[in-house]
């Protein structure tokens, strides 16, 4: 009752009784004050949700409430439980998403709309005379007023606005931008859906509505693995993480598990209590590092050379010296291995040149449909060379055959792997491979090996059409003449020793790597050694490490060879587990058709982001790098040593590559046009394409009419994360002050490129308007002129998914969103209010043109079986087989919100699909118009299913998707059934009634159902492991062959010496000049160092790098990390202040000098916000910079491939990708710390905004 | 005026110290503290809070047993008044320096170190300043002293003390021709007295009884809080006697 009377208790005895002879004892004091601390942990309810961005943990979480407020969060535990003897997952989470509730009532968050000043006073003195659309346009066009708010983006100067007022000028903008350069200037970028997918398809539909460009991220990123659809046709799949505990050997390669997969990582423990060995390859000492059996640490970008010299172990002694015979009939049944190469002459010497096909053969071995993408070899019993089942030719126009059965023809056929039988081939020739390890940049290791190998091949005479005869070779051959392996043939370059140092032996390795070769040896021993025992239980797990290099199909090719020599691929336990930014959107298919607005039209125009701000951010105007330096010597005869941008724009004119935009001319006018001229669209656009009268934007990317106009960024911080180029972001797509240090090429008088048209004067500011959705002020905020609110991740209802485990579960709305934020859901559906308000001022019904690049799983991947450039004259310009296809599409502007808000009647009419199969889902919509409720307003939308909230929307997704809906999983399976000819839909009979909803989810994670869109799948007796059914089921792979592509035939990959994988060394991007280094003109203290950007342990990217909570855990701020001897170089000690330079730009952080870091480089861990703590850069005067200040995109041509089966173009499956880690930097001590603090002069930003 | 200041005053402030103390433990026990900045930077800290306390301490007990012993003791114990004065004044006069240097220190460093600066309330720095200037007028009140040594003031200030305690209507005449400073210092006192249960200071209460609580009353080692009311053996008869009343249990099917 009263505490100090309590107290007052002299006549009454305080003591129960003693224990331990008196030294104890027990009293019955008042306990009233532990009260206290039940009620700081009292709450009023708790509510499901998760993280929706960044982080493929996909934990689900626990968010308690307490009078009305978000107090804190824990972890889960009710995840379905796994099969006896596997442990569970949970709990999942980590430190970072248990500190996200600081965010939800911080300093950062974004509480209204805000609007740059300068735009603001613009807008209304316009609106107060005009309309929306005329008040923009008045704006665009007075150059004075336009640059009065371009150019101060990232300086502040933001004001309160209302929702209606920042809609309409977004509408306004989208309007005038569509009617004056076409829909396709409007972009919009948001990362990686599966965290939060109605959040990405709310504003994709919006775009998908309008004819707006979507942009990609995953490739962007480089977490996209190009070596994956290169040899298996597949984006990305992986094992889930529980599967890591079937594995028996396991391999860390460039990935630092319990730092960046904190929730997966006990898995990796327990396995490691199970007995199984781990081999940890990291050049620092990493967190993982203490897991391994052993430690490899190779020097930071030489993981291929590893990886090549552990193949060359494995196939001595499990190939050639001794065939494991589960190894061999494993290469033989799901690999090309038994697959026959032409040995094209070339000089008078030999290439591995173009894979044979049915086509060359006289009689096309009686395959009358797509000889020419029939792969053929020997078959053991008749002698014979037949076509097997499984290539891509089977896929398109038959039925019955696309299976990796071993047939033939119908007939069993055992292929033949090698010829190095003296009955099997004719004659043994040399055969050149290219040989990259001679040049290198910076410290790295070059040897003295010549750049042309020429090793002996048993070879095959073989008599083709015509009578030509030619020799041929299998790819198994060929491959181990790659690797050096002496094979009793002869001739150098090939060795039986691994002490010789001779290319790929595990001596070689060593000088390139600093791994001892008995190290090399024992890890490859036990790793196959392991894999033959247990039929492929080896796994390797890898991740941005290796990827992040411009030569990463090198790095992951290595070692996906390795898996695939021991049969690890498709096997419970084993495999290749790429765990980088994939973030597995289980129900894509269900996904798609909202995401993207397929309901209501299609294509949706689609763009691969790398290309795409290589192009407009004017990176390419400062390319260093020419393809001649990354040339084969061996190539075919050609125009080799031209532009990397002109690769790229030959790509988009090929069709390969996609466009934003499209055509130099609005495309609503070219419909005009074609109309006009009463013709065809794709045919008037292939004519004026050809005559010139249509030009494609992509040659022209810095005339006006190609800028991109109009930015949306949600889900994202492009600016403060993952912008490679940064500086050149600022200078070129926005104008403002930047800290780019390097000249172009045209004032440096670099070699031009040929097909990009050069303005002496390169654009400022491209953008008209920069809209940012998020819930705090990141980086990316700071530069937008429009900045929106949105609620935060428990605030909001959504879905949630990872390849990490099999369950789907929520994001929900425990507090409505704080302030006057709203979902993105809500946003994008104002936005699309606003603009169907806003657009009949200038738009109506229109007709535009998408371009549309020959797509993987459609039949355009067997569009250009030989490279020809209609452009030059090779071939003639036919839309969807030489060139893109052009599509005529309806955009009903006036009624894009009533098609937002509801499901629109092409699923009905066309199916819905994924990955080359297609359903009927009439039954799907069906079901949606009972479950969601119908629109009854008159319009367009009347009678369709409604789409008005989040959790309608999450609805169509969990309806439509064969994961969430075993209805239409075994309707999936039976697709599949017809091209393959074999019985699938048992894998979800079982599951034919399950149908998981919204409020199911709520209750529980549930368990996803198996479908034919991903390759594992979800059963009681197998974890879900990437490449299962291609194994078990003998679906074929969709590559080429039907089977693991290990050898890439395409002219472009011959051409740059990647037909068979090697050693590359990092590439040399010259961005150390003289002229930037003026510490070494000085000779004032500095270190050059390799400039490498892992993934954190105090964030996800950026997210969490300005929360007090995990600042508290580290410095407080931007830091680098880097070894002591090169510390002592540049005279630094531990938490000084440095910066790092070159000709990109530079950027401020304090050191962290630690014995974990090899020499010679320099860690800045990924995406350390500049708005928390960073001072002033002496080189550029302006605030620090990001870790992309320094680096800049370097596109790669054999990324750019396309129509070529599993060289297709996919939506962040394929394309070119955004590597950086070979840059290097220039690091010195900084002299003074200015943190730029003291208050803008000038008239721009005086007294005058105050006053308002 | 005088009456009031030295008649009444001193009756308010020890109401509301005393009152003021309660209140503030019952409602508000988790405020009842040194609130210490200690963890924010242990710079100058260790020594100026040593020095303080010292000082303080000597002081304080100085000025108890001084001011509060009844005269005729001092006189039975054959000490002299001169004698008695001259110890106030050289160990007062030490330990009012030692703490002034002290809480000097201390004063410093919660101004101008900006952690602590930000994270101190008005409270925390006015309490100090106050403390400052009452050991400041202290230290002054030396000077006055040693002006005539005979001790009889100092009997009028006993005097005081002894009647405001004892209820005695008339005790403020007794230092009525006090000196200036005196008086001054007297007024700062009882001020901190008023102040008391306002600021941090009530910790000297709590840093009084917690530790003689430890040193005399406890009886084990090992402290163990009970939901018990009663000891458990005692429960256990309590229990054994009603189930006695019950009667035999019926056997279960097991036995």
């Amino acid at each position: 009752m009263s505490h100090l009377l309590d107290r007052l208790n002299f006549f009454q005895s305080k003591e129960l009784e003693q224990f331990s002879d008196g030294w104890g004892q027990t009293t019955a004091e008042n306990r009233d004050w532990e009260d206290t601390y039940r009620n700081r942990w009292r709450h009023d309810k708790i509510v499901r949700s998760t993280h929706g961005v960044n982080c493929t943990g996909s934990c689900s979480w626990k968010i308690y409430v307490k009078s009305g407020i978000v107090t804190w969060e824990t972890q889960q535990t009710d995840y379905p439980r796994t099969r006896a003897g596997l442990p569970n997952h949970e709990p999942r989470g980590c430190a970072r998403g248990a500190s996200y509730s600081w965010y939800l009532y911080s300093a950062n968050r974004v509480k209204n709309p805000l609007i740059r000043g300068a735009l603001m006073r613009a807008w209304r003195k316009m609106r107060e005379t005009m309309t929306p659309v005329a008040a923009w346009a008045a704006i665009q066009n007075d150059p004075a007023l336009r640059a009065s708010y371009v150019t101060t983006r990232g300086k502040g100067g933001f004001v309160r606005a209302t929702w209606d007022e920042a809609t309409e000028i977004v509408a306004a903008a989208n309007a005038y931008t569509a009617k004056t350069y076409g829909p396709d200037r409007v972009f919009g970028f948001s990362p990686i859906p599966a965290m939060s997918m109605v959040s990405y398809a709310a504003g994709s539909r919006y775009l998908s509505l309008l004819g707006g460009t979507c942009m990609s991220f995953y490739d962007w990123y480089c977490d996209l693995p190009p070596a994956s659809p290169q040899t298996w046709g597949e984006q990305t799949d992986v094992p889930e993480s529980a599967d890591w505990y079937n594995a028996g050997f396991l391999m860390l390669w460039g990935s630092n598990v319990p730092q960046t997969r904190t929730p997966d990582a006990h898995f990796y423990t327990e396995v490691r209590y199970r007995g199984t060995k781990s081999a940890v390859v990291s050049p620092d000492y990493s967190e993982a590092a203490k897991f391994g059996d052993i430690w490899l640490n190779p020097q930071a970008g030489t993981d291929a050379a590893l990886a090549m010299a552990m193949g060359h172990v494995i196939l001595r002694e499990y190939h050639l010296d001794r065939q494991a015979a589960y190894f061999e009939e494993y290469a033989r049944k799901y690999t090309d291995m038994p697959m026959l190469v032409r040995l094209d002459a070339r000089d008078g010497r030999l290439v591995p040149g173009r894979m044979l096909r049915a086509d060359d053969f006289d009689d096309k071995l009686g395959e009358a449909n797509n000889p020419d993408w029939k792969t053929v070899a020997y078959d053991e019993a008749s002698g014979q060379v037949v076509a097997p089942n499984g290539s891509i030719g089977f896929r398109w126009g038959e039925e019955g055959k696309w299976n990796l059965e071993q047939r033939a023809k119908g007939v069993e056929a055992n292929l033949r792997l090698s010829q190095i039988l003296k009955e099997h081939h004719d004659e043994v020739v040399g055969v050149d491979f290219p040989y990259f390890g001679g040049v290198a940049t910076g410290a790295f290791v070059k040897c003295d090996h010549p750049e042309v190998l020429t090793r002996n091949i048993p070879a095959r005479r073989v008599t083709l059409a015509g009578g030509e005869e030619v020799l041929v070779a299998t790819v198994f051959d060929l491959f181990c003449a790659n690797y050096g392996l002496d094979r009793g043939l002869g001739g150098d370059w090939v060795s039986k020793d691994f002490s010789d140092d001779s290319p790929y032996t595990p001596a070689w390795a060593e000088k390139i790597t600093g791994v001892a070769a008995e190290k090399i040896i024992a890890v490859a021993r036990e790793f196959a050694g392991n894999a033959e025992k247990t039929r492929g239980k080896s796994m390797v797990i890898l991740g941005a490490g290796l990827n992040h290099w411009y030569h990463m199909d090198m790095n992951y090719r290595g070692i996906i060879n390795m898996l695939v020599m021991c049969g690890c691929i498709g096997q419970e336990g084993g495999g290749w587990s790429h765990y980088v930014g994939q973030e597995k959107l289980r129900p894509q298919t269900g996904w798609q058709p909202l995401a993207f607005a397929l309901d209501w039209s299609r294509p949706p125009r689609h763009m691969n982001s790398t290309s795409c701000w290589y192009a407009h951010t004017d990176q390419w105007r400062y390319e260093t790098l020419r393809a001649g330096e990354i040339l084969s010597p061996t190539a075919p005869e050609g125009d080799w040593d031209i532009s990397l941008i002109d690769y790229n724009i030959r790509a988009e004119r090929m069709g390969w590559l996609p466009s934003a935009p499209q055509l130099k001319t609005n495309p609503l006018e070219v419909s005009k046009a074609a109309k006009a001229a009463g013709k065809d669209i794709p045919a008037y656009v292939a004519e004026q394409l050809k005559s010139g009268a249509l030009q494609m934007s992509c040659e022209d990317p810095d005339a006006p009419e190609n800028w991109p106009r109009n930015l949306f960024v949600w889900r994202s911080n492009l600016l403060g994360s993952s912008g490679k180029g940064h500086e050149y972001f600022l200078k070129h797509l926005l104008g403002t002050d930047h800290g780019v240090m390097g000249k172009d090429l045209g004032e440096e008088g670099g070699v031009m490129p040929k097909e990009a048209i050069w303005h002496d004067q390169a654009p400022k500011g491209k953008l008209d308007l920069l809209v940012t959705i998020d819930f705090r002020m990141s980086t990316t905020c700071v530069y937008s002129d429009i900045v929106l609110p949105t609620a935060s991740w428990y605030e909001k209802d959504d879905l949630n998914t990872s390849d990490m485990h099999p369950f789907i579960h929520p994001l929900q709305a425990a507090v409505d969103p704080a302030y006057e934020s709203k979902s993105d859901w809500e946003i994008f559906k104002s936005i699309a209010r606003k603009f169907s308000e806003v657009a009949p001022e200038v738009l109506g019904v229109e007709t535009d043109i998408v371009q549309l690049p020959l797509l993987h799983d459609t039949p355009g991947e067997l569009a250009q079986a030989h490279v020809k450039d209609w452009k030059k004259g090779e071939c003639d310009l036919i839309p969807g087989k030489t060139a893109p296809n052009y599509i005529a599409v309806e955009r009903d502007y006036p009624n894009l919100y009533k098609k937002f808000t509801s499901v629109g009647p092409l699923l009905e009419k066309l199916g819905n699909g994924g990955k080359g199969i297609t359903w009927d889902t009439s039954a799907e919509v069906g079901h949606l118009r009972d479950l969601n409720g119908v629109v009854q307003d008159d319009g367009v939308s009347k009678g369709h299913a409604k789409l008005e909230t989040a959790i309608d929307a999450a609805e169509m997704i969990l309806m439509l998707a064969p994961e969430t809906n075993g209805e239409v999983a075994v309707k999936a399976w039976q697709e599949l059934e017809k091209p393959t000819g074999r019985h699938h839909a048992h894998l979800a009979e079982g599951a034919h009634h399950t149908k998981i909803r919204f409020r199911d989810i709520a209750a529980q994670p549930r368990k996803i159902i198996s479908s034919p869109t991903w390759s594992g799948i979800e059963s009681e007796d197998v974890c879900y492991n990437a490449g299962y059914t291609n194994v078990h089921e003998l679906i074929p792979w969709r590559t080429l062959t039907g089977r693991q592509q290990l050898y890439q035939d395409h002219l472009w990959m011959r051409a740059f010496g990647e037909g068979f994988v090697s050693y590359r060394p990092p590439v040399d991007l010259k961005t150390i000049t003289a002229a930037v280094n003026t510490d070494a003109a000085e000779g004032s203290p500095h270190v050059v160092l390799n400039f490498i950007t892992p993934h954190q342990k105090w964030g996800i990217h950026s997210t969490y790098t300005d929360n007090l909570l995990m600042l508290t855990l580290n410095r407080g701020g931007p830091v680098v990390w880097m070894s002591e001897v090169d510390a002592q170089k540049a005279g630094l000690v531990d938490n000084d202040w440095v910066e790092a330079y070159n000709i990109n730009g530079a950027l401020t952080a304090r050191v962290v000098v630690s014995q974990r870091i090899k020499q010679g480089t320099l860690f800045m861990y990924h995406a350390q916000e500049k708005i928390v703590n960073t001072p002033g850069s002496e080189k550029t005067g302006l605030r620090g910079g990001i870790h992309n200040s320094v680096t800049r995109t370097t596109l790669k041509p054999t990324h750019m491939i396309g129509g070529y089966a599993q060289l297709s173009y996919g939506f962040n499956y394929y394309g070119t990708v955004g590597s950086n880690r070979d840059e290097f930097v220039i690091v010195r001590k900084m002299k003074k710390i200015d943190w730029l603090d003291t208050p803008a002069s000038g008239p721009a930003t005086g007294k005058v905004e105050a006053a308002e | 005026m005088h009456n009031f200041l030295f008649g009444i005053y001193p009756y308010i402030a020890l109401s509301v110290l005393l009152i003021g103390s309660v209140v503030r433990y019952e409602r508000d026990p988790f405020t009842w503290k040194t609130s210490s900045s200690q963890m924010l930077r242990r710079k100058q800290l260790i020594i100026g809070s040593i020095l303080f306390h010292v000082g303080v301490l000597v002081i304080f007990f100085g000025h108890l047993f001084g001011l509060l012993t009844p005269i005729w003791i001092f006189d039975a114990m054959g000490i002299s008044h001169g004698a008695k004065q001259l110890l106030a004044v050289v160990a007062g006069g030490i330990a009012g320096v030692v703490a002034l240097v002290g809480g000097g220190m201390l004063m410093h460093r919660r101004w101008t170190d900006p952690r602590i600066r930000k994270t101190s309330s008005f409270a925390d720095i006015a309490i100090l300043a106050l403390l400052l200037a009452q050991l400041v007028l202290g230290v002054g009140t030396v000077f006055v002293s040693i002006q005539h040594l005979d001790g009889y003031e100092m009997t009028k200030f006993m005097a005081w003390a002894q009647g405001i305690v004892t209820f005695q209507a008339g005790a403020a005449a007794h230092i009525a021709d006090a000196a200036l400073i005196f008086k001054l210092h007297l007024f700062l006192g009882l001020t901190i007295f008023l102040v008391f249960p306002f600021t941090r200071l009530v910790h000297i209460i709590s840093g009084f009884f917690a530790p003689l609580r430890y040193l005399f009353l406890r009886a084990g080692y090992q402290l163990v809080r009970s939901r018990r009311r009663r000891p458990l053996e005692e429960r256990r008869r309590a229990f054994d006697a009603r189930q006695a009343r019950r009667g035999p249990a019926a056997t279960t099917p097991a036995e």
